[in-house]
């Protein structure tokens, strides 16, 4: 949850410049307030708001059928979102996790039909989504290609590798036990039991982001790759990492997605890239790199899909749900903006008028910019 | 100063405010959006009537707006006190499973369903007739083991061989073909080109045709056209083409019209009268197939209702009432025929308006 302490520099100098550095409050909030008050924190609000709502006035929604058909849904977007906020941090991207999971499924599809045991079938797969990341890793991170290109490329480059691997195909017969334990639920929760490994991988994800130096890494990374350079931070080394548990976790994604729809066809989780790039800025992630939280893109991913959970309980057309969802990133994304500008606007308005009073008490160091700009 | 500095804390505090707010309004937006879709479903199913929801391939596709429209019609005539339809926007093969898992939540009766892939729904299905909805698959089968019954337009082979005569006729008996398709996995139109090929190989009148390529639109218009227009650059002695998709076959109309192989290349296949009407006055193209998909839909409402009712249980032999088509029959693997093809072609095509 912690925000990177970088982030305080600017406001703490401009803003409380004249605070003795004995004052720990200088920006206004620490520990506890400053949780409360993030910026992905109130995703985290908007979501509780929002199940609360649909659990009180949407029929049905409030039942352990409905905990389990969503989150079913929302799995492969929650893993994949995961390495995702990482590497939007470092101010890069991946688009091509959903062709790495559509390339796994694909290859698991002629493993398995090859007669391949189905354990030496998981491994393989997910070996092929290392690779996937790694050769994405080597031109991002190597060869210091922008990922935006790459992955644009590579995107394309795995789609057409799955359909060079199983063509028109579709493979069906995965064995039935297998297939049932990726629809199983805990007890009575509705909770599937898949989640226990999803929660696992959000744990070290979140810990490697937030409690690591690696991971305070890459929030330098993401606000200055010089700087980062400069204080020893081995970018090379972190964003090739990034980039192969990217593909790994795609291709966990990948295989859970045949596993669960008992399928596994060239296009599978298409389109599930940008669906996932929507939901980690919503929450909270900057696209700018060097800001957002493991538990900020969580909820965004949470957020979206009980919103189109909601929307087919309630038989809303997709039409609606595109558009909504289409809205609420733009939302999300713009109101800060504004908000800041307002409250820019606001602030230099308070200082002219209280410009008097600030220059008698010898506040002029506090305020150096507002007054100049003032006069 | 002290002052200042609970002013900056208050703004600050007040922006985050501002933002939850903001993000709080949309997400009530949304909400309010979904309220006001549910109260529909509530008031119906407190009615404690049988309900059924239609899931075709995907929205928004011509073809399938004329089947719901019959299926809708055949609801009604059947005594279904509510009616939905819901469905993907693209056709893919997991995307429909969402909607079934909705449907079983809202403890639907009857699913009728054309499945992308006739696997990948299974499992949501099992969950839906467990809860104890009726399965009717329609247009496109899934595996028998998922559903009650499968209402087919047509027996599948009756459909290929009448779109390979009508392309023989049309090339004069020889010549180079291809065939441009739906998706690569789509069930109904591979099970034709399969009886297509087969007709190719083994009836002696096409020994001179040879089928050169087949190729996949994605029921997309724009893909479609692209591939039209690639298998004309490709195959240079091309004489004719055959598309089992009225997306297919509308594009590849549209591209012909508009290039110089107007004319001397056939095109067949199956398509709308509404959408062939231009082509086929053009001359572009000279006859194609369909049969009328509002039936489709109004026989798989009855089976539906049948299921429901308990009057068939989808076993060989049951018959039940379609309404205004008379009887229908349950046949081998639980299948229903609706009716065979009709021809479309300048002389009668004035005569449909679907």
């Amino acid at each position: 949850m912690s925000n990177p302490p970088t982030e305080l520099l600017p406001t703490a100098t401009n803003k409380s410049g004249t605070r003795s550095a004995g004052a720990p409050t200088a920006r206004g909030r620490t520990g506890i307030a400053r949780i409360l008050l993030g910026r992905d924190t109130v995703i985290i609000y908007a979501l509780v708001v929002f199940i609360i709502y649909a659990a009180l006035f949407i029929p049905r929604f409030a039942s352990p059928v409905s905990t389990g058909f969503l989150l079913l849904d929302v799995i492969p977007a929650l893993l994949i979102a995961l390495p995702m906020t990482l590497i939007i941090i470092t101010g890069e991207i991946d688009l091509s996790v959903a062709s790495i999971a559509g390339l796994t499924s694909a290859l698991m599809g002629v493993l398995w039909a090859a007669g391949l045991d189905i354990g030496l079938v998981l491994i393989v797969s997910l070996l092929a989504g290392v690779l996937a990341g790694a050769f994405n890793g080597l031109l991002v991170a190597v060869l210091g290609l922008p990922s935006l290109a790459v992955t644009i490329g590579t995107l394309a480059l795995f789609r057409g590798l799955a359909l060079v691997v199983i063509g028109d195909n579709a493979v069906a017969n995965f064995p039935p036990p297998l297939t049932s334990f990726f629809t199983s639920k805990l007890g009575g929760t509705g909770i599937p039991t898949v989640m226990i490994g999803v929660v696992l991988v959000a744990i070290i994800f979140g810990v490697v982001l937030h409690l690591t130096p690696f991971g305070r890494g890459l929030f330098a990374l993401g606000y200055s790759k010089e700087a980062a350079i400069f204080v020893g931070i081995k970018v090379v080394r972190a964003k090739f990492w990034l980039y192969v548990a990217s593909g790994s976790v795609s291709a966990l994604a990948g295989i859970y997605w045949t596993l669960r729809y008992s399928s596994a066809r060239s296009d599978n989780a298409s389109g599930l890239e940008l669906t996932v790039i929507a939901a980690v800025l919503l929450g909270g992630v900057s696209i700018f790199g060097g800001k957002g939280s493991i538990p900020g893109a969580i909820a965004g991913v949470l957020l979206i899909g009980t919103i189109n959970f909601t929307l087919r309980l309630g038989r809303i057309s997709d039409v609606v749900l595109i558009i909504v969802t289409g809205t609420l990133l733009i939302a999300s994304v713009v109101a800060p903006s504004i908000i800041d500008g307002i409250t820019k606007w606001l602030h230099t308005r308070r200082h002219r008028r209280t410009l008097p009073q600030a220059s008698a008490s010898g506040a002029t160091r506090a305020t150096a910019s507002g007054v100049q700009e003032g006069k | 100063m002290t002052m200042q500095f609970i002013r900056h804390t208050k703004t600050r505090g007040t922006r985050r405010f501002l933002t939850l707010a903001a993000v709080a309004a949309s997400v009530a937006l949304v909400a309010g959006g979904c309220a006001a879709g549910n109260d529909a479903g509530t008031g119906t199913a407190a009615e404690g009537d049988l309900s059924i929801t239609f899931i075709p391939k995907q929205l928004n596709n011509p073809y399938t707006d004329v089947v719901l429209g019959g299926g809708k019609d055949g609801a009604t005539a059947g005594g279904f006190a509510a009616t939905e339809v819901v469905g993907p926007l693209e056709a893919s093969a997991s995307s429909q499973v969402s909607f079934i898992n909705a449907e079983t939540q809202a403890g639907t009766s009857v699913i009728v369903i054309a499945a992308n892939d006739p696997d990948a729904v299974g499992p949501a299905l099992e969950e839906a007739r467990a809860a104890g909805a009726k399965i009717v698959a329609f247009d496109s089968d899934t595996n028998p083991d998922y559903r009650d019954v499968f209402i087919s337009q047509v027996v599948a082979k009756d459909v290929a061989l009448i779109q390979i005569k009508l392309l023989a006729e049309q090339i004069g008996g020889s010549g180079e073909i291809a065939i441009l398709s739906a998706t690569a996995n789509a069930t109904n139109q591979n099970e034709w080109i399969k009886f297509i090929e087969e007709e190719l190989a083994s009836n002696p009148e096409y020994a001179e045709i040879s089928l050169v390529a087949k190729v996949y639109g994605d029921d997309d218009d724009t893909k479609s056209f692209q591939e039209a227009q690639g298998l004309l650059q490709a195959y240079p002695n091309l004489k004719g083409i055959i598309s089992p998709t009225t997306v297919g076959i509308a594009a590849t109309a549209r591209y012909l019209s508009t290039s110089n192989y107007k004319g001397t290349v056939a095109l067949t296949g199956l398509g709308l009268p509404n959408e062939m009407r231009p082509f086929v006055k053009d001359g572009t193209v000279t006859a194609f197939a369909l049969w009328d998909p509002a039936q489709l839909g109004y026989v798989a409402a009855f089976a539906g209702k049948a299921l429901a009712n308990g009057t068939i249980t989808g076993a060989e032999g049951d018959t039940f009432d379609a309404g205004d088509l008379g009887k229908r029959e349950v046949g081998a693997d639980g299948i229903v025929i609706v009716g065979p093809p009709t021809t479309f072609n300048a002389d009668n095509i004035d005569d449909y308006d679907f």
